[in-house]
Formats: structure tokens, sequence, C-alpha cells
């Protein structure tokens, strides 16, 4: 059996690709200097701020982002909406490189990442939150990579192993979403064991509810986001039923999103009610606190509605964005701006350079990985030979 | 119908999400154990009233720990100017705040050695203890460097070694432990000249404590810092002056780490219990819901396509009838034509006279 298309594709010198080629060149240099000079020569972080954006943006971004495989997995597999069908593809291939992507940036934020097996496999503490992320997350890794082998299966015509794994898709999507839910969830309650740190506005015994709430409808609108970007510059790869379908599954994504979304914020409110939080409303924290739920989750959550109730694909994608920016900064707030809230200015952090850099180097090998695969193997588009399984 | 189904299970969901998480801060108050500490594990007095600020604790630490001399001795005192906290190379400091116009107060910081430590309960190497003599202690040799321990400290001690590449470690405080297990006192219990450090089993040094606040009324304020801040720490510290004052925050609360965890962790269970029977379940429901629903298209089908044949019987009937009818009426119409017209040449032929047999059988 031929392959689809070949490994390598000669690449063009095209403005995209220069950038991207700088950027990877930066991320080696940063790289060199973090494995040589230490964590201390390329970050910010100090003794009070132990986490900075390597933690905050590409771990816990990183994953909330990274929820649209379980998703749309879930919703196609488990709840039948077949609709969806074609949009599972993609999110499962983010998911799985969202993940790889959150432990690769593990390595550089980690003093000694060769240990990184040690939590699973040598010295278990079973009472820490972050063992239960750590687990989930290796077992979500490999079942985000076992779903996606079908497409490589295809793409190299393996079609004895391709069908076992196909059948395995019910089992691997509830196992999926089990793993998510822990996860997600708890890394969010990685912060219950500070209340003396993190601000009360963010701080909540609903944290985990909240982080696995909103990791729904970060996947979905990331699945939307992606959707329009594949549109633009990947659409000589997607064949008639994934473009046919592409605005229905903007539109159902939409609805559903901004239905949770809604049901986030009253979560909210009821966070603010249990622990009496009222009066810091009035104080710039409050107002800071507003600025996340009203502006980056309530106007979104409108948006979404009215752009699926009118049908405007442009409205929807808008509301996906500004929703994807909504999960960075509650991330970001929760990790790092409402974190050691009480200490004094020149105390706080603030990122390095190199923090950001590293951060955009990960994000571009994501990039390039996408493209990469997506150029090659049948992920916008059904292998001919494989139609409708 | 169908909908209808989907509701009900999704309902079901919510409530059983609603009954987890309001579960969550009930489920330690089921167990009735309270960890009240290892017996007779030591602790630490620290008389805060005592100390005057000589930093020979912090040189004793220095030397017992072998860790790296400072470019400035211990023997200068302009260092407490400043606002320290513990580094990597600096396991205790000494603080000194002004309070009021009268003599400066000076507090000695270092890890408190919690009853039930933050770090130890949040390391996921297990890589921090608490052991039966008080002493929390660190083991390098499984520490990934995370650093959650350092998040999850309430007392903001564990520090990292930023500038180390590949082997960065964290260092803290380990009250001597080494030395504990010699049987020789920690080294800067040792060291203090003024005894405003006091080595001992904690539960001595809490009654102790108690009786210098009955004693000397008006010297302390009520209140042993440390006997149940965040669960208890095997570091306590008496003083004349709020600790809020001097650096300690008094708005810790009396839960012990482990205890404001304990809820997500229990939710654990439930969650590997309940996603995979209701998801199979949702799942069974869709694929009914479709079985269902093509069934019933076939069954609408083939009715309608009965109906439609028995529709166009029935029409086919009713046009076979009709035709039937009116080939018989012509039948009868044409016979009875031919009757008349046979009469007619009967009466013709009777004045004709002529052949009337051959003309009668031409016309039938």
């Amino acid at each position: 059996m031929a392959l689809d298309k070949p490994v390598f594709i000669k690449p063009k010198l095209t403005l995209f690709n220069i950038i991207i080629g700088i950027i990877l060149v930066m991320g080696l240099i940063l790289t060199i200097l973090r494995f040589t000079k230490g964590i201390g020569a390329v970050t910010n972080l100090d003794n009070n701020n132990p986490w900075g954006i390597w933690i905050g943006f590409d771990l816990l971004c990183g994953v909330a982002l990274a929820a649209g495989g379980y998703v749309t997995s879930a919703s196609c597999y488990i709840f039948g909406l077949k609709r969806y069908h074609s949009a599972v593809r993609p999110a499962i291939l983010t998911a799985f490189l969202g993940y790889a992507l959150v432990v690769l940036a593990l390595h550089y934020d980690l003093g000694r990442p060769l240990r990184l097996p040690y939590p699973i496999f040598y010295s278990q503490g079973t009472s820490s939150l972050l063992f239960e992320v750590g687990l989930c997350v290796f077992l979500y890794l490999t079942v985000l990579f076992v779903e996606f082998t079908p497409a490589a299966f295809e793409w190299l015509g393996l079609k004895k192993i391709r069908a076992i794994v196909v059948k395995l898709i019910l089992l691997l999507t509830i196992f999926g979403v089990i793993l998510s839910t822990l996860h997600q969830s708890s890394l969010g309650a990685l912060f219950m064991i500070v209340p003396s740190k993190l601000h009360p506005l963010w701080y909540s015994g609903y944290l985990p509810i909240y982080f696995f709430i909103s990791s729904m409808f970060a996947g979905m609108s990331m699945v939307i986001f992606e959707g329009s970007l594949a549109h633009r510059y990947l659409e000589n790869e997607m064949d008639a039923t994934h473009k046919k379908e592409a605005s229905g599954v903007a539109f159902g994504f939409a609805k559903a999103a901004s239905l949770i979304m809604m049901g986030y914020c009253a979560t909210k409110l009821i966070g603010l009610a249990v622990d009496n939080n009222w009066h810091f409303l009035g104080t710039s924290w409050g107002l800071w606190f507003m600025f996340e739920v009203v502006g980056f989750v309530a106007f979104p959550a409108v948006l979404f509605a009215m752009g699926s109730r009118e049908k405007n694909l442009t409205m929807v994608r808008f509301a996906a964005i500004w929703t994807i920016l909504g999960i960075i900064l509650n991330r970001l707030n929760i990790s790092i701006v409402a974190f050691n809230y009480h200490l004094p200015a020149a105390d706080r952090y603030f990122p390095s350079l190199s923090e950001i850099g590293t951060s955009v180097f990960i994000v571009t090998l994501g990039i390039v990985a996408y493209r990469f695969i997506t150029t090659r193997m049948p992920i916008l588009h059904e292998h001919p030979d494989y139609k409708a399984h | 119908m169908a909908i209808s189904r989907r509701k009900f299970l999704s309902c079901i969901g919510a409530a059983a999400l609603t009954t987890t998480t309001n579960g969550l801060s009930k489920a330690y108050g089921a167990s009735n154990k309270h960890f009240k500490g290892h017996p007779d594990s030591f602790g630490i007095l620290h008389d805060i009233t005592k100390c005057i600020g000589c930093r020979k604790c912090e040189a004793a630490c220095n030397k017992v720990n072998e860790l790296t001399q400072p470019e400035k001795s211990f023997e200068d005192l302009s260092i407490l100017d400043q606002k320290r906290r513990t580094d990597a190379n600096i396991y205790t400091v000494v603080n000194k705040f002004k309070h009021d116009t009268r003599a400066p107060v000076f507090v000695k910081k270092q890890c408190n050695h919690c009853m039930e430590p933050a770090c130890a309960s949040a390391c996921f190497v297990k890589a921090l203890n608490k052991t039966k003599t008080g002493a929390v202690i660190y083991d390098e040799s499984l520490c990934v460097g995370c650093r959650y321990c350092m998040i999850a400290c309430p007392f903001e001690i564990p520090a990292y070694e930023y500038h180390k590449a590949l082997t960065p470690r964290i260092t803290k405080c380990t009250m001597c432990y080494p030395r504990l297990l010699e049987g020789k006192l920690p080294g800067c219990v040792e060291a203090c000249p003024k005894e405003a450090l006091i080595f001992g089993e904690r539960d001595k040094l809490l009654k102790a404590a108690w009786q210098r606040i009955y004693r000397y009324p008006d010297q302390y304020l009520e209140h042993i810092y440390g006997e149940h801040e965040m669960g208890g720490t095997s570091w306590l510290y008496l003083s004349k002056h709020p600790f809020s004052k001097i650096g300690m925050r008094e708005d810790l609360g009396k839960k012990s780490a482990p205890e404001l965890t304990t809820g997500p962790l229990s939710a654990v269970p439930i969650v590997v219990g309940l996603w995979p029977v209701l998801l199979t379940g949702v799942y069974a429901i869709s694929k009914r819901k479709d079985k269902i629903t093509k069934e019933e298209k076939e069954k609408a089908v083939a009715q309608t396509t009965a109906l439609a044949k028995e529709d166009t019987e029935k029409k086919l009937e009713a046009l076979r009838e009709k035709m039937t009818r009116e080939k018989t009426s012509a039948i009868n119409f044409e016979v009875k034509k031919a009757l008349e017209e046979a009469e007619k040449t009967d009466a013709a032929d009777k004045t004709d006279d002529k052949a009337p047999e051959e003309s009668g059988k031409e016309e039938n």
C-alpha cells in the first residue's frame, strides 16, 4: 500500500516559514541557555514566585485549550451527534499535540526533568493533587496517542492494526472523559492548598469545578478557532464532507458553549455567595475579577448565542477568540496575577523575555507539527479507502 | 419522547455532580480520627521577647549545615534593617521590626516544621517527610524540582537552587535532623546566648509557654503562635506584640494543609465510579434512540407504502368496476339497439315480404 502523501515536502520560502524559522532558532538558543545556565538564568522566578508563565500559560492554558479532544469525541461517539464526526480528527490531533507540548514545556520548568517518570513509577506521593494531575495527564496522553493512530495507520496503509484501534474508540473516549474530568479539575484544585496566597475572589472551594466547566467551553472555542484557521490556510486539505459540516460544527458548539458559559457565570455567583465575598467586588481586585467574568465569559457567551441564532459565522469565530483570551486571562489570574497578592509590588513576578520567548517557541512547535501532520495524514479529509467508519 | 429521556439523564448527571461537590466539604468529617502529631516529638519554643538580634543562630546554622559563607560576616548587624526571607543558602534569618518608639523586636524565621506539613502533602514524589522526631526533612534523591512545595508552604520557607542547571535542590531548615539523631541540639538553639530558643518535647514546651503567659501576663500576648496555626507547628512562638505586626500571618487558619485538599481528592473515586456507568448509559441511550428512529422510519415507510398500495388497488378496482359497468351498459345498449333494429326489419319484412331470416342473421 503506497503512502497517501510523501513524508518530505520541500518547504517554500514564504514569510510565514521565515518567521517560524527565526522563532525555532531563538527557541533552540533559549533551550541551550536553560539547560546549561539553569532556570534562574532565563526566568524571573524566585523563592516567592516559584511558578511563572511556564506553568501558568504552558501548563494551565495548554491543558485547558486542549480540551477540544474530549469534548468533540464525547459529543460524537458517546452522545451520538454524528454531524461532528469530521471535527473529531482535527480536535484529537490538536489535543494530542497540546498535551505533548505541555509535557515538553514541563521539561523546561522542572528542575530535574529526567525524573519526570518518578511520581508515576518510582515514588508515588498520592496525597498530592499534582500527583493526580501527573498520572491523569500521562494516561490521557497515551489515550490521545492511541486515538490519533488510525490517521497515521491509514497514511501508512496498515489496515489490520487500524481496524483493531477503531474498535476501541468508544472505550477510549469514555476513558478520555474520565481522565479529563479528573485532571482538568485537579489543576484548579492545585490551588486549594493556598488559601493564604490566592486572592479570595479567585480562591474557592469550587476551583476544581470552575476549571472543569471552563475547560469544556475552552475546548469548544478552540475547535471553532482552529476550524477558522484551517479554512483559511489548509482548505485544499479538506474534503467536501468536512467543508459541508464545518459551519454546522461551529454553530452547534457555539450554542453549547454559550449555555455552558452562562452556567459557569452562575456558579461563579454561587461561589461569591458561598464565601460571602461580595465586599471584595468594590475593590480594585473586584474590578479585575468583573473584567474577567463579565468581559471575557458573559460577553462572549452572549456573542455565541447571537451568532448561533443568526447563523453568523464571523460573530461565532470572534466569540471563540474572545473566549480563548478569557481562559488565558483566568488561568494567569489564578496562577500569577492574584497569586501572592499579599506581597509588596517589589516581590511580585513578571515574566522575563526569555520565558515569553520559550513559550512562543513551544506554541510554534505545535503549529509546525499540526501543519506537518495535516498536510500528510487524513485529518481534514477522509482517506478514500476507509470511508465512513 | 427521545429528547425528554436525554434531558432526564442530563438532570441525573447534574444532580450527581452537585451531590458530589456538596459532599466534598464533609468528606473528612466522616472520619473521627484527628492527627495530633507524633507522640513525644520535639519542638522549639522561640520567646521573641528575649531575642536581641545578635545573629549567632544564623552563624551557627550556616556552620552546622555547611552552607556557603555570606559576603558580609554574621557580626554585621546592619543587614537586619532589610526584611529578609530564607534562601537557597540561608535556612534561617532574623528580622527586625520597629514597634512604636520603643526598642526594636527581633524575630527568627525558619521552617516551622508543621505537624501536618503543606509541603509534604503537596509533594508528588514523597521527597518531603515529617519524621517522628518532629523534623520535616527533604530527600533530594527523589525530588523532581516541580516547586509545588514552595507554592504550598504558607510560611514561604522552602527555597530553590535556581542557578544550578542540572541538579537543583529545594533547601530548608531540617531542625538539624542529623544532629538530633546524634543526640545533639539544633545548631541555632545551641548558639543562642539569651535562651530565646528552647528545645524540648513539643507538649512540654506548650505547657511551659502557657505558664509563662500566666505568670507574666503583661509581657506576653495570650496566644502561642504555632499551637494551632495550619494544624499546629513544631516551632512555637511567644510575643508581646501582635504577630501580624512582626511579619507572621495570623490569617492562616487552623486547618492543616491536607484538610484543604481532601475535598478534591475524595472526588476521584466518585468520578471514576460514576462516569463510566453514566457515559455508557448515555451511549446506550443515544444508540437506542438511533435504533428506534430507524425502526420508526422503516415502519412509517412500510405503512405509507401499504396505504398507497391499498389506495391504488381501490382506485383500480373502482376503475375496473366502472369500466365493466360501462361495458355492460354499452353491450346492453347495443343489444337493445339490435333488437329494436331487428323489430324494425321484421316490420319492414312483413311489409316487403322478402327473406326475413337472412337479414336477422346478419344483424346478430
